[in-house]
């Protein structure tokens, strides 16, 4: 397997959905090229680092606001 | 009248289908419960996508109020959440629109059509990098590395990856086909890796580094 066919079946195995062939193969690959290592390793932390920290805080007041607007809609047609 | 059949189906639905159904009945609290449960998400779609704060405001309470008065035609065949996730993403498109008037803004906007090549950088990073910088700062890597990504990328990284939406959920809220969805997510998560590396690399000697400012 080249590092060009591994690449293009980085995501099905980040994601977990290739077949348990396909992933001992990729496996194989990835024990033998350090570089393809540090992509897959990286690839999969970078994801984690942005499902795991909260980028954008919801404004104060936001909760609020909002659930005054839908009131007010409420009553109009509700 | 419903049937026994109904209500047990209805019994293996999602919590969601029980709120609507609430809503539907005119118990607004239950409406309250569904922008509970989903405002963060939201709001970090609608800033992801118009990268400016008070328009993520807009877009989430407009998003909502609009969801409210459609409810009627929301489809219990797919999912509440995703159906308002597609609301907000056009919500979202057209305050950009707005803003950027005579320009036209659309999520295939600044692709790149090059596939498929093999990431250059090899440096591995340090063990559990984020922990080198505050949250403050570690925030603002973030926010600067995502919003560096071309918009089709960014958006389809934020609904797949942060989101949680499958790929076929995420080819139908923006109106592309699996493939295009694959091959966006790929670079995008390659990008970011590549981008990120500058902040998480480990360290190397002086004559070595000097890719980050």
């Amino acid at each position: 397997m080249t590092c060009k066919e591994f690449l293009a079946l980085l995501d099905d195995l980040i994601d977990g959905t290739v077949p348990a062939e396909t992933r001992s193969e990729l496996q194989a690959h990835l024990g033998r090229c350090p570089h393809c290592e540090v992509v897959f390793n990286t690839t999969r932390k970078t994801i984690q680092i942005y499902r795991s920290h909260e980028i954008y805080e919801l404004p104060s007041g936001i909760q609020e606001r909002l659930h005054a607007a839908i009131m007010a809609r409420c009553k109009k047609g509700c | 009248m419903p049937t026994i059949q109904s209500i047990a189906g209805q019994l293996e639905e999602h919590p969601d289908v029980a709120l609507i159904a609430k809503v539907r009945a005119g118990d607004i609290s239950a409406y309250d419960q569904l922008v509970r449960k989903y405002e963060r998400q939201l709001f970090r779609i609608a800033q992801h996508i118009t990268q400016n704060r008070e328009d993520a405001e807009d877009v989430m309470q407009d998003a909502f109020l609009k969801a409210y008065e459609k409810l009627d035609q929301f489809q219990g065949n797919s999912k509440f959440y995703t159906w308002l996730v597609r609301i907000a993403v056009n919500e979202s498109l057209m305050r950009l629109r707005k803003r950027r008037t005579g320009k036209m803004v659309s999520i295939d906007e600044d692709i790149e059509t090059e596939e498929g090549s093999v990431p250059r950088d090899l440096a591995d990073w340090a063990p559990d990098p984020e922990q080198n910088y505050n949250q403050s700062e570690l925030a603002e890597i973030l926010r600067k590395t995502i919003q560096g990504l071309p918009q089709g990328f960014r958006i389809v990284f934020v609904l797949r990856d942060v989101e949680g939406l499958s790929t076929e959920e995420t080819a139908e809220t923006l109106g592309l086909s699996i493939p295009a969805v694959k091959s966006r997510l790929l670079r995008a998560r390659l990008q970011l890796r590549e981008r990120l590396s500058r902040y998480f690399h480990r360290k190397k000697s002086p004559r070595e580094t000097g890719i980050a400012k």
